[in-house]
């Protein structure tokens, strides 16, 4: 893991990127990234994560400046501006069920080739897609989804890397944290080696590549 | 009479001491209000733990629940990541679901995520809920705002899951889903089996036990 300043954040992006954020409805997603996005004008990423943000911010300041051109989330009604995008033809949404969604993260991330799932046989969510039947029960084949970036909100870092997580802004961060070619984390606390008990760490160091402190401390 | 404490009322007494219960947003969020003081149920929230409880005192920024709003942690809880709650969803974990519903048809199929051209929200955990959870119950209003039926013979919207509901509570009626289809098993007070005839579009057989809804904890009396 490396220790980078904000004026680092910016240069680790480009246009046409594919990211995956951690957050459920914002909580959870690194606003300080999100920010430091906006300001490095980027263009025409994919964004993937649960939602595109609000009540909490989120993703949405991305949203808001049409700098995503393609997003695969599970909920986007919370954020007008996306389905007013998606309905104007100039954001792709793939929308797929929360627990695939999250599951093909996973996939992504554990060497998987995808996974059955009963969720979605018999909806839209079918569509173009294999079904498969198992010991009498129909499934849905899902493929795994990876990023080129994951951009993750923890808690506490310590300066291998090593992850923890605040009650409820836990949700997609440890899973996305697999998934992608480069993992930034902004951290509310950076420690010292040992300082957190090797028990508690919800993510590894070493899957961690950079990690910058949050602005609010 | 409020037709959501109606509902509310009425699905609370289907929660059972020790069951493992997902609510969803609206209507869904008033059944603790009305279960009985001897059942001890666990919420669990799609975000991420099992153990919600009301906000009590100060908020905390990062506990909220499915809807994002600040709510309370009960003593022994329990947090995990977004993988392990979709697990203990689809898995079996859950005992019960409590969702809201646009339609319901004669063969349980619920839609409940998205009214083409209108409203594409986006399915969020309604599907992995509905598949996974042992039973599901959709508390929802009779009808439309314009006086439509949302029980129907067919769903016309984009479905959330097919054959996956097992008890639908109005409030006017409640509607258990057997092998054979859909049962009127009960009628809220006041309310007749012709009027919710009336406002039902699906076929459906009535119980030869059909019986008034029990609101006693709201002390209902004439409801519409």
């Amino acid at each position: 893991m490396k220790r980078i300043g904000w004026a680092d954040v910016g240069p680790l992006f480009r246009d046409g990127m594919s990211v995956m954020f951690g957050g459920f409805l914002g909580t959870g997603t690194p606003a300080g990234i999100v920010q430091a996005m906006c300001d490095a004008d980027l263009h025409q990423l994919t964004l993937i994560g649960n939602d595109s943000g609000l009540p909490v911010p989120g993703v949405s300041p991305l949203i808001a400046e049409r700098r995503v051109s393609r997003l695969i989330a599970s909920h986007i009604g919370t954020n007008p501006a996306t389905g007013k995008q998606m309905m104007a033809g100039e954001l792709d949404v793939e929308l797929s069920p929360q627990g695939t969604l999250i599951e093909r993260i996973r996939c992504g991330g554990s060497g998987l080739g995808g996974f059955l799932t009963p969720t979605g046989v018999g909806t839209v969510v079918e569509e173009g897609k294999t079904r498969m039947t198992v010991g009498g029960r129909d499934y849905l084949l899902e493929l795994p989804l990876r990023a080129d970036i994951a951009i993750i909100k923890a808690k506490r870092a310590d300066r291998l890397g090593n992850l923890v997580y605040d009650r409820a802004a836990r949700n997609f961060n440890p899973l996305v944290a697999m998934a992608a070619d480069v993992v930034l984390v902004e951290a509310d606390e950076i420690v010292e080696t040992g300082e957190i008990d090797p028990d508690l760490v919800m993510t590894p160091g070493v899957l961690v590549d950079y990690v910058v402190l949050a602005r609010s401390n | 009479m409020d037709a959501k404490a109606v509902i509310a009322c009425r699905v609370a007494q289907e929660m059972q001491d020790g069951f493992v219960v997902n609510l969803g947003i609206g209507t869904p969020t008033l059944v603790p209000n009305y279960v009985s003081p001897e059942v001890h149920v666990t919420l669990q929230s799609e975000n991420g733990f099992l153990g919600m409880g009301p906000l009590n005192g100060e908020t905390n920024a990062n506990i909220v629940n499915a809807g994002g709003q600040p709510c309370g942690l009960q003593p022994g809880a329990a947090i995990f990541d977004s993988a392990l709650s979709f697990a203990l969803i689809r898995g079996g974990h859950v005992d019960l679901t409590v969702l809201g519903g646009l339609e319901v048809d004669q063969d349980g199929n619920l839609a409940n995520w998205m009214v083409p051209g209108k409203m594409v929200p986006g399915m969020g955990g309604a599907m992995d809920l509905v598949t996974g959870a042992r039973r599901v119950i959709v508390a929802m209003e009779h009808c439309t705002r314009n006086g439509g039926a949302k029980i129907l013979e067919r769903c016309t919207l984009p479905l959330t899951a097919c054959h996956c509901v097992d008890l639908i509570v109005t409030e006017m009626a409640v509607f258990r889903r057997d092998e054979n289809g859909l049962v009127l098993e009960e009628v809220a007070p006041g309310v007749t089996e012709q009027d919710v005839r009336r406002c039902t579009a699906a076929s459906y057989r009535v119980a030869p036990t059909l019986r008034e809804m029990n609101l006693e904890r709201i002390g209902a009396r004439a409801i519409l």
